[in-house]
């Protein structure tokens, strides 16, 4: 799937830019360096993977390697309220994956997809450690344990309530 | 081996440090004012402690109170998240424990408790000393049974105050270390047979010992805090709980073996661990705990930070090296090993969290001290996340050789619900699933590889009645397929076979010779794989398969499954007989509209629509308790949906 840049991400690319030219070189510095970008852009755009490939002068083809092999690289954008559900095992035996259909189902669109208004994405992630709260999923950078579908609506219903209030506020 | 001088230099210098320390916990704990204590790591946060703990700056605020507020780690105990002490010298109290205390607790207790000196009996779980008053919480078997060395401080100390860990004695083995030669800390650290708490149980002093012996300068430590492992989270909270013991544990390992770099290698899930830990490196190095000349020691050390970019692999310590080398984790025969050739060709000796987080007491107390606890075989103490279906669930350390019986049912409270234990899943992706046979078995590394389970991390799932136990195997060699590294033939492909044979077996699909497939291919992959993870991968298949083998059987032949867990094999009705008229309880639950109305009044569920989400048994109020599973879902008994009346525009 291609994305184009927004203004937004060229912005940051610039940012990232300067950022990387002062950065040290070595072949050590590749992953944290592609934490760095998507630290600044929220994805690896082909962009900033010619940045990084460029400054530690290796291939794209090898940079994209090692980004595609770790999950935390993801190479399009996410959404401004990206849902990450919990797929770690106490999460499953209490009904992970239910939590993530339902996601689904309430969004249209699947794992690892951004709505096509860029207001959410789906993700799986291995465990986030808050396994006495299973199931899990995080909004944004909020964690809300003891899920369950009726809550999944909510949640969206809230973004989406909020989101509204913002644009009747906008438009007074 | 330091001069006379020298070694008064070391002594005075820490003294010095330890003394101002001290002097600034006396101030704290002599201060008439109430003390508030709340747990601020990351479970406790998504309970919402934060939020608690502006309930009480708030209500402090809005009635004149004055009180000090003191965030701490994690005490362990997750089922009471967000968890409080105050202590309220005036009240005539003793400090007392407050489970689950949301904002409006936290405001009720101001008024009640600080200001009118009433601590709400009924919101109390136990005072955390010996009292007349109140009964402590020593009594309860989650915590008298628990012996803590590598949790010790966690949940009394604030995590991002060093001086707290000083005042507590921290950094007080480092100091003896550097008076000791470096020998005499390795053949300490032998005899207390200390064995490495990452799962496979090595023992920590033949690698440092193999690392000192190696040639070569510029030696590296490394701490791997690359928690992967799902359902386990103790490093983590380790981590954001006490971050110096680690670190002192990790300077005392370089002085053993002569390193003078250090790097923790924690997973970039885990921001607020990576915030504490690097407040914590700075602040041990402004104390001259790290850095050049270490206490005027003449010994240099430095600790740097890289985060994980989350591939399960990299917590094999060859796959992790190359990870830090910028390359894609993959693992690499051995020899030569990491204490010979690591990162970038130096030797590096590669720990984890808990075993470093234990050398500093077994330095400080002695190894007949650490020898004394826990079984022969496996001195010390055990850290397990026991999570899944238990009452109490959370961090728990216990000394090595408790049964898993004890564990389970007498620390963790047993099964919720009134359901029947199933199987208790231990050691994560590489470990196995042991059924109710096996809860006599004591908790340690050989007992534990014996019954076919093993350490590993120390995740410990609990599960009951109604897990499948095909559809866990089929969930953790989901796992193991994806994060395989694509490197071994056999686990590359082997695991991806054997998860398709699981697939088949859940959704009641099942081929002749499929469990028999299960068997050969699982120990195929056991014998073709290079590392860790692919020789381990197919072990909960293989367990489960031994001791739920009719399980297995009931999905293949009969498209059944046992425990109405596996979706495709299930389905929902409502009993008309105990469905209450008029009752509208399921159908607002519902997330895909699939409850109707029958002529009679009563519910049913579409069989075309239903997700199989449960919700609705949630819903049913517990008097009727009139929802219903079966499999197979052939068998669901037919309710016709009644024609819908106004069906033309309304």
């Amino acid at each position: 799937m291609e994305h184009s840049l927004t203004a937004e991400d060229q912005a940051h690319l610039e940012i990232l830019q300067t950022q990387i030219k002062s950065s040290p070189k070595g072949r050590g510095q590749l992953i944290p360096l592609l934490q760095m970008a998507q630290k600044a852009l929220g994805y690896l755009p082909d962009d900033a993977l010619s940045l990084v490939a460029d400054h530690l002068s290796v291939t794209r083809s090898e940079v994209y390697g090692v980004a595609s092999f770790y999950n935390q690289f993801r190479f399009n954008p996410p959404g401004k309220n990206p849902v990450k559900v919990c797929m770690g095992t106490a999460c499953h035996v209490r009904g992970g994956e239910i939590i993530l259909e339902n996601f689904e189902r309430k969004l249209e669109i699947r794992e690892g997809e951004t709505t096509e208004d860029r207001e959410f994405s789906i993700e799986r992630v291995a465990c986030v450690g808050c396994c006495a709260l299973a199931p899990v999923a995080l909004m944004g950078e909020i964690l809300h344990g003891h899920m369950a579908p009726s809550k999944v609506e909510g949640l969206v219903l809230q973004v989406r309530l909020e989101k509204e209030k913002a644009q009747r506020e906008a438009a007074k | 081996m330091m001069t006379g001088d020298a070694v008064n230099r070391v002594l005075a210098a820490y003294q010095a440090i330890a003394d101002e320390a001290r002097a600034r916990r006396e101030q704290f704990e002599k201060s008439p004012l109430p003390k508030i204590h709340i747990g601020m790591a990351t479970c406790g946060i998504a309970s919402g402690a934060l939020e608690t703990q502006a309930a009480f700056e708030a209500a402090l605020a809005d009635r004149g109170i004055e009180a000090l507020i003191h965030t701490v780690g994690c005490v362990g105990h997750c089922y009471a998240e967000p968890v409080v002490i105050i202590d309220h010298p005036d009240s005539g109290f003793p400090p007392i424990f407050y489970p689950e205390v949301t904002p409006g607790k936290a405001k009720m207790l101001v008024k009640l408790f600080l200001e009118e000196g009433d601590p709400r009996f009924e919101h109390v779980m136990g005072a955390t000393v010996e009292n007349e008053m109140i009964p402590s919480v020593m009594e309860f078997a989650r915590f008298n049974r628990e012996k803590r060395v590598i949790m010790e401080r966690c949940g009394r100390i604030d995590p991002d105050q060093i001086h707290e860990y000083i005042a507590e004695g921290g950094y007080g083995a480092l100091t003896t270390a550097l008076c000791r030669k470096p020998e005499t800390v390795i053949d300490e650290i032998e005899a207390a047979g200390l064995r490495g708490r990452g799962g496979a149980g090595f023992p920590t002093a033949r690698k440092w010992r193999a690392a000192r012996a190696a040639s070569g300068s510029d030696k590296m430590i490394v701490c791997n805090a690359d928690e992967g492992d799902p359902g386990a989270y103790m490093d983590r909270t380790l981590l954001e709980s006490n971050p110096h013991q680690v670190i002192e544990g990790m300077i005392i390992a370089a002085l053993a073996v002569g390193a003078a770099r250090g790097l923790f290698y924690v997973r970039a899930e885990y921001p607020l661990a990576v915030r504490i830990l690097t407040t914590a490196v700075e602040q041990a190095r402004e104390l001259g705990f790290l850095g050049t000349d270490i206490l005027g020691s003449g010994l240099d050390f430095d600790i740097d930070l890289f985060q994980g970019s989350g591939a399960f692999v990299c917590g094999e310590e060859t796959a992790l090296i190359r990870s830090v080398e910028g390359y894609r984790g993959m693992p690499r025969h051995r020899p030569p090993y990491p204490v010979e050739q690591g990162i970038d060709g130096r030797p590096t000796v590669i720990n984890n969290v808990k075993t470093l987080a234990t050398i500093p007491p077994i330095v400080e107390k002695g190894a007949d001290w650490f020898r004394a606890i826990g079984t022969a075989g496996s001195p010390g103490t055990a850290v397990f996340s026991v999570v899944g279906n238990v009452t109490h669930p959370g961090l728990v350390e216990i000394p090595m050789g408790v049964t898993l019986r004890d564990l389970i049912f007498d620390i963790c409270g047993g099964i919720p619900d009134k359901k029947r234990f199933k199987a208790v899943q231990i050691g994560g992706p590489s470990g196995g699933c042991l059924s109710a046979d096996f809860l006599d078995t004591p908790v340690d590394f050989d007992a534990l590889t014996r019954a076919g389970a093993m350490m590993g991390s120390g995740g410990m799932v609990v599960m009951d009645e109604d897990v499948c136990m095909v559809d866990v195997s089929r969930y953790f060699l989901d796992f193991t397929q994806k994060e395989s590294c694509g490197k071994c033939t056999f686990c590359r492909i082997g695991t991806r076979h054997l998860l398709d044979i699981l697939r088949r077996l859940t959704r009641g699909e099942g081929r002749e010779g499929d469990l028999e497939q299960l068997e050969t291919l699982s120990r195929a992959v056991k014998q073709g794989s290079l590392c860790g993870l692919g020789k381990t991968a197919p072990n909960p298949v293989l367990t489960s398969l031994a001791y739920f083998r009719d399980e297995y059987e009931a999905h293949f032949k009969e498209g059944r499954c046992p425990s109405c867990a596996c979706r495709a094999l299930t389905a929902f009705f409502i009993d008309l007989d105990k469905c209450a008229r008029g009752c509208d309880a399921c159908v607002g639950c519902c997330p895909v509209e699939a409850v109707f109305t029958t002529s009679n009044r009563k519910k049913g569920i579409d069989q075309q629509l239903c997700v199989k989400c449960g919700e609705c048994v949630v819903a049913c109020p517990p008097d009727y308790d009139a929802v219903e599973k079966v499999s197979p879902a052939a068998l669901v008994p037919i309710i016709e949906r009644p024609p819908e009346k106004n069906k033309a525009e309304s």
